[in-house]
């Protein structure tokens, strides 16, 4: 498989931790902390994890609105990872993100049209009618009647603001879009619309998404690949039904039985997770999820966990489960 | 959900901005007295038609009659005249004063919040340097430096403004450029002036407004404190600080000659502080300044 739209290899991100008055650095939070992945040509790779494990951040990295800190990202098999102020503007027509939340995403300020058409200023369409005609074809393909253009957010609802913020990532005729929990703030009977219109976008469109969220139903409908992430670090990565029907890694484990409705794991000894996840600020060496791992021994205390290949697709970062 | 429910109330934003304003009677007399004053300033010539500045020694220190409303002063000028042609020296020299305060200190409150690193760094220790003064120290430090007169004064007073409206929108917008809209802005590619003039400033708007008013309350104050120490609008124009500081000779045998531009003054400055007031109440009340 080498169709790959985006190869992310060992990427990290660090965030000092400032104190006093001269803004000493006392430590870093290891937010993204050597993170792989792939995503192929019109696929989705879910990314799932608790709130705090790093996984927006991944997102902001690939989009190139956070500067990582190490490792590297290849977009069709270009490097990103150090680009220059105008390269940049040309990354920003091939990827785009929605974001979590439908609220705070739409400038209360701006019609919808006008938010909408910032896109196709960077596409570089200088005609006014044209970029309105364009506003309105964008608006109707996501769902949105196309005279709405020149009404301000608050009056619409979650579900269709949530359409609009996609409107606005098509914009500049993505290939791929970065979906950073896009129906987490929404309710149920909405979630399925949006992800019924992904769905639909992704296949008239060949767009490939990099689906981020907690919700491992959402994540298990949308995905072909999955990749668990738990603070900074991916635990397993697996294509979608065999993550579903084999876990392995004890922290996939305990997700999956934790959610309502979904057969509990076979297998494995399943413990639910207890406690929040841990403060990234300085964790202790050895596998991050040792603290509230039901099988953590002496060994998983020392020294960083490999990311051990089970099959040609399924990777764990576990020595207990391979 | 607190977000939906604040963008909910967004909708008739406006409106019920207004009906807060209404609502509240300190700043509806605010606004009364600024119309009022307007009024004044606009009409002048019609409202006095005779030169405020000729004198008329004859008629000296006289006291409010039927012919002088709120008597003369020592050069037999009328008060009443002079108040209302200086009612146009404050006004203008308040719009002056918001304009050089607003043109150069809001671009540079963006700038330093928006860019933050060396360029914030810059900007806000002048700024400091600027705000260890207190205002007026600061305004009659550059009048010594530039001289006397109302253009002299309008750019002194108004380069003590810059750096409050620094501080100001500078503070708004380092809380607003961290909302999800910008990113988004930045993530379709849009460039940082459009982010800054179509995203940052409209959300900055608020606590603009609500300090212009006020702004104009402490210039005329300012503007009058410099005209009674002699260093600012200079006679025969008629000026209320002037007014009050000749004033200040007869103040035991003509009492009227330094109260009536007193009065004025204080009108004035409250006008545009209880609009200033009511405005901050009504437009957003988590504002404070």
């Amino acid at each position: 498989m080498n169709n790959h739209v985006l190869k992310v290899e060992g990427l990290k991100k660090h965030f000092p931790v400032r104190r006093g008055f001269f803004e000493k650095v006392i430590g870093w939070v290891k937010a993204v902390d050597g993170v792989d992945f792939e995503i192929a040509e019109g696929k989705t790779l879910g990314l799932v994890g608790e709130s705090g494990c790093g996984k927006s951040t991944v997102g902001r990295l690939i989009l190139k609105l956070l500067d990582p800190d190490g490792g590297t990202i290849h977009y069709k098999g270009k490097d990103i990872s150090a680009l220059s102020r105008k390269d940049l503007k040309e990354l920003r027509k091939e990827m785009q993100i929605i974001f979590q939340d439908p609220f705070g995403s739409l400038n209360p300020r701006m019609t919808i049209g006008r938010t909408i058409e910032e896109g196709l200023r960077t596409l570089g369409i200088k005609d006014r009618d044209e970029r309105n005609t364009r506003v309105q074809e964008l608006l109707e393909r996501v769902g949105i009647s196309g005279a709405s253009a020149d009404r301000y957010p608050h009056e619409f609802s979650g579900g269709q603001r949530q359409r609009i913020g996609i409107a606005r990532a098509l914009s500049v005729e993505p290939h791929l879009l970065i979906c950073d929990e896009p129906v987490s703030a929404l309710d149920v009977s909405i979630q399925a619309q949006i992800i019924n219109l992904l769905k639909e976008l992704q296949q008239n469109l060949g767009l490939s998404y990099l689906f981020i969220s907690h919700d491992l139903n959402v994540v298990g409908y949308l995905s072909d690949t999955v990749a668990v992430m738990y603070l900074g670090h991916i635990m397993e990565y697996a294509p979608s039904e065999k993550l579903f029907d084999h876990p392995l890694h004890p922290y996939t484990l305990a997700l999956l039985s934790s959610v309502p409705g979904r057969d509990k794991p076979k297998g494995l000894e399943t413990r639910e997770l207890r406690g929040d996840v841990p403060t990234p600020f300085n964790p202790p060496p050895g596998c991050k999820f040792q603290g509230r791992c039901p099988l953590a021994e002496e060994r998983c205390r020392q020294g960083e966990i490999e990311f051990y290949r089970v099959s040609r697709q399924h990777r764990v970062r576990c020595w207990k489960v391979i | 959900m607190t977000e939906e429910k604040e963008h909910r109330e967004y909708a008739g934003q406006f409106r019920r901005s207004w009906a807060k304003l209404k609502r509240n009677k300190a700043a509806l007399f605010g606004g009364a007295l600024l119309l009022l004053y307007l009024f004044t300033a606009l009409f002048a010539p019609v409202l006095y038609p005779g030169s405020p500045s000729a004198p008329n020694l004859m008629i000296s220190l006289e006291k409010p009659s039927r012919d002088h409303f709120l008597g003369t002063d020592e050069l037999g000028r009328t008060i009443m005249g002079r108040i209302i042609w200086g009612s146009r020296v404050s006004l203008l020299i308040a719009l002056g004063v918001i304009s050089v305060g607003l043109v150069l200190g809001v671009p540079l409150g963006l700038i330093s919040g928006y860019y933050g690193g060396k360029i914030d760094f810059a900007i806000q220790r002048v700024t400091d340097m600027m705000l260890a003064f207190p205002g007026f120290l600061l305004a009659l430090a550059l009048v010594a430096v530039l001289g006397v007169g109302l253009k002299n004064t309008v750019i002194s007073i108004g380069i003590s403004m810059i750096p409050i409206y620094i501080r100001l929108v500078r503070g708004c917008v380092l809380s607003v450029k961290e909302q999800v809209y910008v990113e988004a802005a930045r993530a379709v590619g849009s460039k940082d002036f459009r982010i800054i003039v179509r995203h940052i400033l409209p959300n900055v708007m608020v606590p603009i407004t609500v300090q212009t008013s006020l702004g104009m309350g402490t210039a005329i104050l300012f503007a009058a404190g410099l005209g009674f120490l002699g260093l600012g609008v200079q006679p025969p124009n008629p000026e209320w600080g002037a007014m009050l500081g000749s004033g200040r000779a007869y103040l035991f045998n003509a009492p009227h000659v330094a109260t009536f531009p007193g009065v004025a003054i204080f009108l004035a400055v409250l006008s545009f502080n209880l609009l200033g007031d009511g405005l901050r109440d009504a437009l957003d009340p988590r504002f404070r300044i």
